[in-house]
């Protein structure tokens, strides 16, 4: 009986010993040096791996970072989410100074809601925006509006965007929402755009809410608030900052020029452009246009 | 007992609902206006040759086909252009198109309008795939195709059978059968001309068994015609899709990611004979269709032959039109038929019917989760596993969509016809095939 423990005993412990053997030529064989810094700056990011800054998740940025503070050049990269304090804390690290980073957040460019752009037909399929997309033009007959579907609600990593049931819009909660760009990935017809904050705790930002490049009077019959790209707002911001373009009847406003003085949002005749904050009232000239909307 | 060909695997029988079978084929009155898209047909849109005033009769070119996958497109009526610039197409996406206002019925003095059968074949096969071009002859099954396309075979391929598609397996759609009953001499010098286009001794005409009358008139004009034979097919949904048709008839398997042209088959459809006979023979480009208007709901349902480019509110005025419990009105059959979100489109070279469901019939049942029967599995004429298919979708699992072939699916939908949780298999396929082309032009750049 002694014998059988001591013989089962013995064998096995030398099984054992053998692959200890074995195992520890390998790992000092085959050891992969890892930087310890990549830790320790994946430790600092979110954690969230968004995939916002391009790379592979977190520790993805991570790497990047540690290769560009290394060559000394780290201009190109940054962390959305985690903004400018991450990004300070990081260059902090490595004794850099970093360049201060804009604040951004999603904007929806679309202004066509249940009661905007009343719905013609009735959508029975799958509830997915990417589908219904492929599908036809959409239930309101805009092929340029939101679906009503929350493809981008669903895809949101931190809930900070909610379809509003009283006008099928998707809705983006300033507080939660870290600019990490699913909802511009997720949106089949690309309606969500990542611009700056905008200044101040107010943060003021204008933008124009809609995506139609269709001709005004064809974009007017299935959105009352469609651009028809009459060129109003354009004219007026050329004598400020010359932020506005216009490209296929439609404007853009360039959020690095655009001062946020609000004159453009009076003068658009289909109330196109949204703004954050209160604008300034119109002048006397377009006090008719302005009270026929109000 | 003779064993009924069909093709082996999958495959559903939907109720038929032939509703106007018997109703004989009747030409729609002028519109006032049409709307002709300039991109019916699969490829590049045709190109404009018109300007906003231009006087045109039935027949002129009004849209020139340049890419190699392309076809001209013709005035359909006689009239003056009246916009050259967009309509909707049945997804409701507006499109270029020639907008003409019609007055009276002139038509170019070339083509042939007379009823007289003409049998002798004078053309040389390269004038004819030439001018099969030239006329805007696309696939009349549904599909659109460029037929001329078909017919340029690459070099080092043989082709030794033309296949013929009379199946007509999509319920509700009776256009081809009465083709068949009516033209039925034209549609057999039309695939003669065809045979001839592809210097192939061999064509096969396949009909479902449903549509016996059909299959006697073709079985008895065809005895004068040596080189075609005509088949009766199992009633089997999708008997009529190219690949299942080639393997029930012929027996030939075409390999995924292939083409009839590699196992020595050209496939067209029976609306396609007849319009190259038109061509052809009586210098008739493609200009027209017949058209199925159909539901439960419409009086005067029937078979019309339609101007391409008249609106869809038109073809259901004339059958009676809208009852008030219509809910959808679709472009094509029930099963790969898409429903049209605008009554003011325009019927296009590829529409095979317009079918109105009421209420009741396009009710849907709420989507359970999947129960793992398999049966989708099992109707699969393609050998696909649609549940995974969509479960791959749902997850956005491109890569491994494609590994599960879901480029082979013909859409047929007999997958989401059969489900019992009602789920939304083909939606979400369809899906899948948009993403994995567009990821695999994405690793081809």
């Amino acid at each position: 009986m002694n014998e059988l423990l001591i013989y089962s005993a013995l064998s096995l412990g030398g099984v054992a010993a053998g692959f200890a053997v074995v195992l520890y030529v390998i790992s000092q064989r085959f050891k992969v040096e890892e930087d310890p810094r990549i830790d320790e700056v994946t430790q600092m990011l979110p954690g969230i791996n968004c995939g916002a800054c391009g790379f592979a998740g977190c520790s993805g940025l991570a790497e990047a970072l540690v290769e560009a503070a290394d060559s000394g050049d780290v201009s190109g990269l940054s962390c959305p989410p985690g903004g400018s304090e991450t990004m300070k804390q990081i260059g902090e690290y490595f004794g850099f100074e970093m360049g201060s980073t804009h604040k951004t957040i999603a904007v929806l460019r679309c202004g066509g809601s249940c009661s905007n752009a009343p719905a013609k037909t009735q959508y029975q399929g799958p509830s997915s925006c990417a589908i219904a997309h492929s599908l036809y033009v959409g239930i309101n007959g805009c092929p340029h509006s939101c679906l009503w579907l929350g493809d981008c609600e669903i895809a949101c990593p931190f809930d900070a965007i909610v379809m509003n049931p009283d006008t099928g819009l998707p809705e983006v909660i300033p507080e939660l929402c870290t600019s990490c760009g699913a909802c511009v990935r997720a949106c089949p017809r690309d309606l969500f755009e990542i611009r700056p904050r905008g200044k101040g705790k107010a943060e003021r930002r204008v933008w124009i809410n809609c995506r139609n490049t269709q001709p005004g009077g064809v974009a007017r019959k299935n959105c009352k608030v469609a651009c028809i790209g009459c060129g109003k707002c354009v004219r007026v911001c050329n004598d400020i900052v010359q932020a506005i373009s216009m490209e296929n009847n439609l404007a853009y406003i360039d959020p690095h020029k655009c001062i946020a003085c609000g004159k453009c949002v009076p003068v658009c005749p289909t109330n196109a452009i949204m703004a954050t904050f209160e604008p300034p009232k119109p002048k006397q000239a377009n006090k008719e246009t302005a009270d026929t909307q109000a | 007992m003779v064993t009924v060909k069909t093709f082996p695997m999958g495959g559903v029988h939907p109720p038929e609902n032939k509703l106007t079978a018997d109703s004989p084929i009747q030409a729609l009155d002028l519109p006032d206006e049409v709307s002709i898209l300039l991109g019916q047909h699969i490829g590049a849109p045709a190109e404009p040759v018109v300007q906003k005033g231009d006087k045109v009769k039935v027949g002129t070119l009004i849209g020139e086909g340049k890419a190699f996958i392309s076809a001209n497109v013709h005035s359909t009526v006689s009239g003056t252009v009246k916009r050259v610039d967009e309509a909707l197409d049945a997804a409701g996406f507006r499109k270029p198109a020639v907008v003409i206002a019609v007055e009276g019925d002139e038509w170019e003095v070339h083509i042939d309008r007379s009823p007289d059968l003409v049998t002798e074949i004078t053309a040389t096969p390269e004038e004819i795939v030439d001018r099969i071009k030239t006329a805007g002859i696309v696939g009349m099954g549904g599909a659109a195709f460029p037929t001329n396309v078909k017919y340029m075979v690459p070099e080092g391929k043989q082709v030794d059978t033309l296949v013929i598609n009379g199946v007509e397996c999509e319920p509700y759609l009776t256009a081809d059968h009465r083709l068949m009953l009516e033209h039925t001499d034209e549609i057999l010098v039309g695939i003669e001309v065809l045979r001839k286009a592809l210097r192939v001794d061999r064509a096969v005409i396949g009909i479902e068994l449903n549509k016996p009358d059909a299959i006697e008139a073709m079985t008895q004009s065809a005895a004068r015609f040596p080189n075609i034979e005509v088949y009766g097919l199992k009633v089997q949904y999708p008997q009529g899709a190219e690949k299942q048709l080639i393997k029930a008839i012929l027996d030939r398997e075409v390999p995924g990611g292939k083409l009839p042209l590699d196992v020595g088959c050209v496939v067209n459809n029976v609306g396609t004979a007849l319009a190259a006979y038109h061509d052809i023979q009586k210098n008739r480009p493609l200009i027209d269709r017949v058209v199925t208007v159909t539901g439960t709901s419409l009086p005067n349902r029937g078979n019309f032959l339609i101007r391409v480019g008249t609106p869809f509110a038109r073809a259901i005025e004339a059958a009676g039109g809208m009852a008030d419990d219509v809910a959808k009105v679709i472009a094509g059959g029930p099963m790969m038929g898409k429903a049209v979100p605008d009554l003011n489109v325009p019927v296009t070279k590829g529409t095979s019917g317009i079918l109105l469901l009421t209420k009741a019939e396009a009710e849907q049942r709420e989507t359970v989760p999947c129960i793992r029967c398999s049966k989708c599995v099992e109707v699969c004429p393609v050998g696909l596993e649609p549940y995974l298919l969509e479960k791959l979708a749902r997850v956005e699992y491109w890569e491994q969509s494609d590994e599960h072939d879901v480029l082979d699916c013909i859409e047929c939908g007999s997958c989401t016809y059969i489900c019992p949780s009602n789920r939304p298999l083909l939606d979400y396929i369809k899906l899948s095939k948009v993403k994995v082309h567009e990821m695999r032009r994405a690793s081809a750049s």
